[in-house]
């Protein structure tokens, strides 16, 4: 299969899930995995630019296939804006849903660049977060709409900026 | 070398979004998470690491007749398995928990719940580790099984602890707050009682990353080292010395990168131990991670309360007393997680934000032939279980009163001018001003015209239902002199070293779990000694790296650790005066701080900045008496009390009235945490606290049936909200800083967790008043739901 | 992680070679193809195929064709992809309603329709709305291909009428002009199996009176639609009280078990209130299909 734009072959046992394929045999620990019954969605990757859960597709049903994991969001030293908008506007905490959040999110703009709220929050329904409540994932996504790859705010790679805190005051 | 150009004039000064301290600002740990460069316990491999599976018990209450391994260990690919006799020979057999019980780390004597480690196997790789666990055979002699919390104490009950000695009951403490005869007497003279059993069910944190280990120990010099899922360490590091013999100063444990715990890796699981073990029979790194199933069938679970409240009201709405007695379920063994003299953690703070003349409180605990736990999910030592019991209380109280429920909250509070405020049962609020909270709330929900679009839509027959919640947590535990865990006082250090450049790194004994500690701790120094965030690096997670200290839970990091490191940072600043002084030749009490430096008072541009002054202290400058050569410090932070963060709830929930289905249509939640050190942090902890209050109520809980099989043993049974069921949060904020907290903060991790379920019930209750619902305990399932319509609502267990 | 027993891959070319595959790895063979429901069973070790034909190249099953007076749905296609037809929103939106509700977007990326079909969950979406629109099933097996009605297919639980080595090849539908369907589930949260789940189709008369139509209900235990309520319908004309009717009589004839999702009389008062709530629907869309 090809994995983030490289060909990869290995021998392995008919029953090696693709999750562990690609965290063990090719070492890309950016997949995670966080049930055995395909609902939470935490070991979601693309296969030819799909979402799948990879906790359910076998290894070897990949063969022949293109699979992108968040390790292949980047692009050289670029981050995709999915990426640049999870940080902008808090869209993880500890991190463990993001890579496959990202991809849905990346895999849903490719289709749809300018998606509304609740389809966004459709898109991600198979992927369960417990960090966030989900309202910063939306926006985050949203914020990646705004700045496609290309335009100057997506090109600044994880930098510290910041904006000023938006919110009701007393 | 000169730095003085890097940070001159002043760096403190400069881009407001960019914060020097304080203020919204991205967080330094997210470039690695993006990336897929996190490194969570599963991503760990070690030199010839070996893997771990557990063999776990199949029914709930059963004597353990045989284990034959034989076939097991003539698997090609597994080194070892061990039971429950290999363990007694190591006198590992039974661990010490939290709360002065032990329990099994393998099976001796017979099982206590669905889900009880009973083997462990250790082979090759982890597909071999769990096809092994087929080929152990084990027989049982099914016993009849205590399920229902209720039944634990009949007489005849079967006793689950016959492995202590002169048990003969399930009974696990009595225990009690308050006045009992004074709350009596206001009792029986109040002119309205109402009374409510309220059940706060049997749930599961179910963090994304499950408990997990990895075991390294060393056989030459006797060291190990361990990787493992936790919340607490150091005190992980000291329980490990005592349970298994190995010198503390042998020991390092290693939290990785966490993905979520809500106090579901408090607790020292068997898993961990097994997995030690694993390394030492066999000599090599072992790994184990428990499956989903694993996880939620038996670590830490969370609440299961059944309380009997009342409370006491004037006719015109002035509430006197809250009363309640509550029957505990832990589980199996009391593996509590919380301070030694709480056994019921922190559910005395039932008296809520309400200025009363009585408390009184009962608890009893009970042994089930379940999985142990009780305190985990973010809910500060159960002031979960205490807020939703007060908040679904005065709802039922302000309908018998037919007040508008928030009006009959703002008549009761505690007025700003009680505070510092003791309450009835022990506790004193450190500050609070809780009617501009409950206005905010509902000047953002609009209030008035919610309870308008309802009585419209009532008429038309729909069901639309206003909740309101407003509690008072109790965070941040705590003074040495009140609480510890297992006699570890609940205390925490920080040590912060300036080097020469001015780059500091700040090293603290609290875990972050995904709340953001590399960015808020950097941002306190950055508050107090005015170098840049990216320009401090936070180190935690590393007993060999980290001061000692009790860890995250409870709400604690801010509260207790962030005073650490505010006061450690106010030393170094301390210090700096005096090397300062040296280095202008001039005395220290001349110096006046400004954000980032020290400066001559009246000639401001006189001043060395913080870097400078480091590179002083280590370089050639003279020093001064008693100042050594370096900008360095280390404090250890007794907090003088807890801190009581405040806050005002409202939901506003659309009932399906022809099939029971809940929607939460819109939440706002104005919080009050005190000083505010990162918003865009504490909005991301309100909300997600939320989201399990959405769970909680609506859809969770950890059932069991007769024969004590779990029912909610995968995701596929054990709900957890998605981005459907969940509205767009609104949030706001006041801020009434903590009066002894060294910035004024008060945290914010579990504020909304418990006081977003006692909102979501109170919604759908309202919308049940056409159909004379007063009152439904959680899950709100569309099922529970319909029949509460039926006049039929009934507990969950 | 769970993790399956072990078993032998292979994967198949073709239909026929499928076939040969299941011939040849005999009863302890079994075809995936999406994985979603087999994988998970298998994980758990409460399914141990010692081999595994694996039909995901097979372009050949993935089809929607619209030929004649029938829509054409090969078994391989994905519930994304039916989610997004053109034609199956048009002809039979009571496909459209059930996709929208058929576990979550990730997982209908490599859910198939023949997976569904041939795993026959009771609370299987689906499979109602097939019976609903008396769909006819293609097999395919080393005699050759035969074709079984909807109510032929289910033989129970888990259970069809393709045999171990056969294969379902396609499923067939008939376009109805007048027609409408819609289909109404009740979940405890998005993306979980149904609490119960209502379809209906209505195929109208000229003068506007109903003249086919199917009730089916899922996860309440029952086999096929419910004819009692279908032949209340037929002939008359759609109104308030007749969907009451129909409705209270479906509600009568299920045989619900409680569980965790609720009790036996609040699964049969929602056969009830979903089979009005569908009919009302399947009605008013055979109405703007006359009109339109």
């Amino acid at each position: 299969m090809t994995v983030n734009g490289d060909k990869v072959t290995r021998e392995i046992e008919p029953r090696v899930l693709l999750v562990h394929f690609i965290r063990e045999n090719l070492g890309l620990t950016g997949t995670h995995w966080g049930c055995d019954t395909s609902n939470c969605g935490t070991c979601v990757v693309l296969m030819d630019g799909q979402p799948v859960k990879s906790c359910t597709v076998l290894a070897a049903m990949a063969d022949g296939h293109d699979i992108r994991t968040v390790e292949g969001l980047a692009v050289g030293g670029t981050l995709d804006p999915v990426q640049q908008g999870f940080m902008e506007e808090h869209g993880l905490q500890c991190g463990f849903c993001t890579p496959g959040m990202m991809l849905t999110a990346r895999a849903l703009l490719d289709r749809n660049p300018h998606p509304d709220d609740a389809e966004i929050r459709q898109a991600i329904s198979g992927q369960i977060c417990r960090c966030t409540g989900y309202a910063t994932i939306v926006r985050s996504v949203q914020w990646a709409a705004a700045h496609p790859l290309g335009t100057d705010a997506a090109t600044d790679d994880g930098g510290a900026g910041a904006t000023i805190e938006e919110g009701v005051t007393a | 070398m000169t730095i003085t150009q890097e940070h001159a004039p002043n760096p403190a000064a400069g881009d407001p979004s960019r914060p020097i301290g304080f203020g919204r600002l991205q967080r330094k740990e997210d470039p690695r998470f993006v990336r897929g460069k996190g490194n969570y316990i599963d991503d760990i491999v070690l030199p010839g690491m070996l893997h771990g599976a557990i063999l776990r018990a199949p029914v709930a209450h059963a004597r353990l007749v045989s284990i034959d391994t034989t076939e097991a260990l003539a698997h090609p690919k597994v080194l070892a398995v061990i039971t429950g006799k290999d363990l007694q020979a190591l006198k590992l057999a039974w661990a010490p928990t939290l709360s002065a019980d032990v329990q099994a780390v393998l099976v001796t004597d017979k099982v206590r719940f669905q889900g009880q480690e009973v083997a462990f196997v250790v082979a090759e790789d982890r597909y071999a580790a769990r096809d092994a666990l087929e080929l152990i055979d084990v027989e049982y002699d099914m016993l009849p099984p205590v399920i229902d919390a209720r039944r634990a104490l009949d007489p005849g009950a079967p006793v689950i602890r016959d492995d202590i000695e002169g048990r003969t009951d399930n009974r696990i403490f009595d225990w009690e707050i308050g006045d009992a005869a004074e709350t009596e007497a206001v009792f029986a003279t109040a002119d309205l009682v109402v009374a409510q059993e309220v059940v706060y069910p049997r749930v599961h944190p179910a963090p994304m990353e499950t408990c997990g280990a990895v075991a390294d120990f060393d056989p030459v010099d006797g060291r190990l080292t361990l990787y493992e899922t936790t919340q607490a360490p150091h005190a992980h590091r000291t329980l490990y010395a005592i349970v298994a013999g190995i010198p503390e100063h042998k020991i390092r444990i290693v939290s990785p990168d966490i993905g979520g715990g809500f106090g579901n890796k408090v607790g020292i699981y068997p898993g961990y131990v097994l997995a030690v073990v694993g390394s030492i029979v066999t000599g090599k790194p072992v790994k184990w991670v428990e499956d989903r199933s694993e996880n939620l069938m038996s670590t830490s679970f969370a609440r299961d309360y059944i309380m009997q409240g009342e409370i006491a009201a004037t006719k015109d709405g002035k509430i006197l007393a809250v009363r309640t007695n509550v029957l505990a379920d832990h589980g199996a063994f009391n593996a509590t997680a919380q301070p030694t003299k709480n056994p019921a953690g922190f559910f005395s703070i039932f008296t809520g934000s309400y200025d009363l003349k009585a408390a009184y409180c009962k608890v009893t605990g009970v042994y089930t032939n379940k999985a142990p736990g009780g305190v985990a999910y973010a809910c500060s030592f159960r002031v979960t279980e205490a807020v939703y019991l007060v908040e679904r209380m005065v709802d039922i109280l302000a309908r018998k009163l037919e007040m508008d429920p928030a009006e009959l909250r703002l008549k009761n509070f505690i007025k700003p001018e009680q505070f510092p405020y003791a309450n009835k049962t022990g506790w004193v609020y450190d500050s609070g001003n809780y009617e501009p909270a409950m206005r905010l709330s509902m000047q953002m929900a609009g209030y008035d015209d919610l309870r308008r679009e309802q009585l419209e839509k009532r008429e038309r027959g729909e069901l639309m239902g206003i909740g309101v919640s407003f509690f008072t947590e109790t965070v941040g535990a705590g003074p040495r002199k009140h609480f510890d865990i297992v006699g570890l006082g609940m205390a925490d250090g920080a040590e912060l070293r300036v080097h020469p450049t001015g780059k500091a790194v700040v090293r603290i004994s609290v875990q972050s779990q995904g709340q953001g500690h590399e960015t808020t701790f950097a941002q306190i120094v950055a508050e107090e000694l005015g170098i840049p965030p990216e320009s401090i690096d936070v180190v935690h997670g590393d007993t060999d790296q980290t001061p000692f200290g009790l860890g995250t839970y409870g709400s604690r990091s801010t509260p207790v650790s962030g005073g650490a490191v505010a006061l450690v940072a106010r030393k170094v600043r301390e210090k700096a005066k005096f090397i300062a002084a040296a280095m202008l030749e001039t005395r220290p009490e001349d110096l006046e701080w400004e954000k980032g430096r020290w400066f001559v008072k009246g000639d401001p541009s006189v001043g060395k900045t913080i870097a400078e002054i480091a590179f002083g202290a280590h370089g050639t400058v003279a020093l001064p008496e008693g100042i050594d050569g370096n900008l360095d410090a280390e404090v250890t932070y007794d907090p003088p009390n807890l801190t009581f963060p405040f806050g005002a709830y409202i939901c506003v929930v659309d009932v399906d009235a022809g099939t029971g289905h809940v929607k939460v249509r819109r939440f706002i939640a104005v919080d009050d945490c005190g000083t505010r050190i990162n918003p865009m942090i504490i909005e991301g902890q309100v909300h997600g606290g939320l989201t399990d209050g959405v769970g909680m109520a609506l859809m969770q809980i950890i059932a069991f049936d007769e024969e004590g099989n779990c029912l909610s043993g995968s995701f596929m049974d054990y709900l957890i909200p998605t981005a459907m069921e969940v509205p767009d949060w609104e949030t706001g904020f006041t801020v009434t800083p903590s009066p002894h907290h060294p910035i004024g903060a008060k945290g914010i991790g579990e504020s909304a967790t418990v006081g977003s379920p006692p909102a979501i019930v109170n919604a759908i209750v309202d919308a049940l008043t056409p159909y004379g619902v007063t009152h439904m305990d959680m899950p709100c399932t569309p099922a529970r739901v319909w029949e509460a319509m039926q006049g039929r609502a009934r507990p969950p267990v | 992680m769970q993790i399956p027993a072990p078993f032998d891959y292979e994967r198949a070319s073709d239909v026929a070679n499928a076939l040969v595959l299941l011939e040849r790895h005999g009863p302890e063979s079994r075809i995936i193809a999406g994985g979603h429901s087999l994988l998970p069973m298998m994980k758990l070790r409460l399914a141990r195929p010692e081999w595994l034909i694996d039909i995901n190249d097979l372009a050949e099953l993935d089809f929607i064709r619209r030929e004649g007076d029938q829509l054409r749905i090969g078994a391989l296609t994905r519930h994304t992809t039916l989610l997004e037809s053109a034609d199956v929103a048009e002809l039979f939106p009571i496909i459209r309603d059930a996709e929208q509700v058929i576990a979550d977007p990730v997982v209908r990326n490599r859910g198939t329709i023949g997976g569904s079909l041939c795993q026959a969950d009771p609370a299987e979406d689906l499979s109602t709305v097939c019976d609903v629109l008396r769909a006819q099933a293609v097999i395919r097996g080393p005699d050759g291909e035969r074709i079984v009605a909807m109510s032929d297919f289910h033989r129970g639980p888990y259970e069809t009428a393709v045999a171990q080595n056969e294969l379902l090849y396609e499923i067939r539908f008939t376009i109805h002009p007048r027609s409408g369907s819609a289909y109404e589930k009740v979940e405890r949260r998005v993306g979980d199996w149904a609490v119960v789940a209502a379809g209906a189709a209505v195929g109208l008369s000229q003068d506007g009176t109903i003249e086919e139509a199917a009730i089916g209900l899922t996860a309440v235990g029952l086999d096929g639609t419910v004819p009692e309520a279908e032949a209340t319908l037929r002939g008359r004309q759609p109104h308030e009280d007749l969907f009451i009717e129909a409705a209270r009589i479906a509600a009568a004839v299920c045989h619900p078990v409680d569980d965790q999702r609720g009790p036996v009389d609040y699964k049969r008062h929602l056969a009830d209130e979903l089979t009005r709530r569908v009919l009302r629907r399947a009605c008013a869309r055979a109405a703007g299909a006359q009109e339109g």
